[in-house]
């Protein structure tokens, strides 16, 4: 789950992180208001959407006087906002962060992360603050820094020293880093992020280490324990097909092609895609109805795919494995009766009772096609989409 | 023979009382997998379908002398569950349970760096032998027994390449689920180590997807110290950038762990690699000499 930058900066500032003063706005009479109260100028105004990039989108501005600030903000509400990050359809802004400015003498990078191959949380720096990391990953590896935290001691201040040093910092910056990195350490895993990522961490003209950016990304599996940071979760900024499927306990991901798919597993509905495609076809989404295929998930299933204008033809994959296929059968057919399928429909059914299960779609009166097979499958629906 | 589970292999179910852990522990015992008992803590001393209920895994294992446990034990206590399995010197954990937070895996393969204690998962289907074992929630009945060793991240896709060897008279040896989780027990490099050594498994399926590099890893040992064919699959060939697929781990970001460079690093280490999941039990084939 991602979280906005101010909320992502209330975080890490209750951790003890030092973090510009700042509040996010809903309108540009407020952006205004609030400036005056964060005191002098400069100001920060930056777009808040769930998305990188957005300095050269137009979504970061710098303002010298609080009208400025209202202008800028004006400006920003409702922009459709395009990164390299966003899609080509962009984001739209609906809410603006309005920031105390500062003088940035120098630029860092800073991030947490679980890496897959050490099965631990890895703390990576960088001097090449403010640029795109993967560009500086694949250009000057050496420029990177790595720091592995064994989970029983957590990141110990030596790492973190050592950190510190080799960003090049002096002596009094190394004694504000120390317990700057150790709190960002301490948020990761109190509130069991998959990703903290400070870029820039800077140095002030005056000498201060500051977190002029900050993103934050969850483990969905551990938002049972945080219910205070399930509610940041902005539904704005998420795919409402998907969220719709989530409260059915499908995993939905809408694609661009026009062949809906159906499958149990996230493993064999990936495959499921990738077979379309081999065969010459696109498919329109991955779903995952999960282990029980019950009437009611397989109902909500054929409405979610249907609801989208671009499908053509649906693609059911079901390997019954513990569940038996007739009554899989009956899901489909009692699905497909209640919601009306009016594209073609291949089912492709495996597992115990298999032809009492092909019997009755076969059966039931409705347009559905059996296949033996996933090639088969993939072969019916792709002929039976373009004609 | 067969690798991790055998006909010999006793067995406990933590959250044996739960309808998950109850249904499937029946179904393993079904198979004839020797399933002597279960674990829920302040249950002990009743029995349920017949099965012993003990309140610890110390107790389970010393009254019933089980040397592997299949946790469904739900998120929240899962880590403490495989935790628990392995101080009771289990020493073959399968971890079920979907949905574990993944600092909590993060402690957990900390906890097992020296420990006599394989944990497979979490987030898998489990392991099975044909014909001698099943532990886990994967259909019986699809498997064969035979030569092929079959690894996977992933459940209902396994069944896919089980059931094509199958229905094509080959049997398996082995079948394991290592789970789709980002931080996870067992990789598909330690099972490929296993089928190397095992005298029965004769061939290998190995099923990866987008995402990490543990696929690479297994290649490389592939071409390094392999003398068994072994086949694959990657999944996830259509899958879009930064997008998570139901499985955590299947995440491909910024061009890397993508399906096309999987797929040739794996040719490339003399991996016979399927382009279609149809075509697994085909792949294998191919390279066997059998076809």
């Amino acid at each position: 789950m991602n979280i906005h930058e101010y909320q992502a900066k209330a975080i890490l500032r209750n951790f003890g992180v030092p973090v510009p003063e700042g509040h996010v706005v809903y309108n540009s009479n407020a952006a205004r208001d609030w400036a005056k109260r964060l005191g002098e100028g400069p100001w920060a105004v930056k777009a808040q959407i769930h998305a990188g990039g957005r300095g050269k989108g137009g979504g970061v501005k710098i303002a010298k006087t609080a009208d400025e600030v209202k202008q800028f903000a004006r400006e920003m509400f409702g922009m459709t906002l395009v990164t390299h990050q966003t899609g080509p359809e962009g984001k739209v802004v609906k809410r603006v962060l309005i920031e105390t400015g500062c003088n940035i003498a120098d630029e860092f990078y800073v991030s947490f992360l679980v890496d897959r191959a050490t099965d631990k949380v890895t703390l990576m720096a960088s001097a090449e603050g403010g640029m795109d990391i993967e560009e500086v990953a694949e250009k000057t590896p050496e420029k990177l820094f790595f720091e592995s935290i064994d989970p029983t001691v957590g990141l110990t201040p030596f790492q973190a020293r050592k950190v510190a040093f080799k960003l090049g910092f002096g002596i009094a910056q190394v004694k504000q880093a120390v317990p700057l990195l150790m709190n960002l350490y301490k948020s990761f895993v109190e509130t069991d992020c998959s990703l903290l990522e400070i870029n820039p961490l800077v140095l002030t003209g005056e000498g201060r280490l500051l977190c002029l950016d900050a993103k934050i990304n969850f483990d969905e599996n551990a938002l049972f324990r945080h219910i205070r940071i399930r509610d940041l979760r902005d539904y704005d900024e998420e795919d409402s097909m998907e969220i719709e499927a989530s409260q059915y306990d499908l995993s939905y991901i809408a694609l661009d092609g026009n062949i809906g798919c159906m499958v149990n597993g996230a493993g064999l509905a990936m495959a499921t895609m990738d077979i379309i495609k081999h065969y010459g076809g696109d498919p329109a989404n991955f779903l995952d109805v999960g282990g029980g295929a019950t009437i009611e998930r397989v109902t909500e299933a054929f409405k979610i795919i249907l609801s989208d204008e671009k499908v053509e033809g649906i693609l059911v994959n079901i390997f019954g494995g513990i569940m038996k296929c007739d009554v899989i059968a009956t899901g489909v057919i009692e699905a497909a009766k209640q919601v009306g399928v009016k594209v073609p429909l291949v089912v492709r059914l495996e597992g115990t009772n298999v032809d009492l299960g092909k019997k009755m779609l076969a059966e039931s009166g409705l347009n559905i096609v059996s296949a033996d097979g996933m090639a088969d499958a993939a072969d019916k629906i792709v002929k039976a989409v373009q004609g | 023979m067969s690798i991790l589970v055998n006909k010999e292999t006793k067995v406990i179910t933590q959250g044996i009382t739960g309808a998950t852990g109850l249904f499937h522990a029946q179904g393993a015992r079904d198979y004839g997998t020797q399933m002597v008992g279960g674990v829920t803590p302040g249950k002990g001393g009743t029995s349920i379908d017949g099965f012993p209920v003990f309140d610890t895994v110390e107790d389970a294992v010393k009254e019933t002398g089980a040397s592997a446990s299949v946790i469904y034990v739900p998120p929240i206590g899962a880590a403490d569950a495989i935790l628990e399995a392995v101080d009771a010197g289990i020493e073959l954990a399968i971890c079920i349970t979907e949905g574990v937070p993944v600092l909590d895996m993060v402690k957990v393969k900390k906890y097992l760096e020296g420990k006599n204690c394989r944990l497979i998962g979490p987030n898998c289907p489990g392991v099975i032998t044909p014909e001698e074992c099943k532990i886990g929630i994967m259909p019986g009945y699809i498997h064969k027994k035979g030569p092929v060793g079959v690894v996977s991240r992933s459940g209902t896709l396994t069944y896919e390449a089980v059931w094509q060897l199958t229905t094509r008279g080959i049997g398996q040896s082995t079948c394991v689920g290592i789970g789709g989780d980002p931080v996870n027990g067992t990789s598909h490099l330690d099972v490929l180590k296993m089928f190397e050594a095992d005298p029965d498994t004769e061939a290998v399926i190995m099923i990866g997807e987008i995402g990490g590099d543990a696929e690479e890893q297994a290649a490389e040992f592939v071409r390094d110290h392999m003398t068994k064919p072994v086949a694959a699959f990657i999944a996830g060939a259509t899958a879009p950038e930064g997008k998570r697929m139901g499985h955590a781990g299947a995440i491909i970001s910024g061009g890397k762990g993508d399906a096309a460079s999987k797929k040739a690093f794996l040719a490339e280490c003399g991996v016979s690699v399927a382009d279609s999941p149809a075509e697994m039990a085909e792949a294998l084939l191919r390279i066997w000499g059998k076809s």
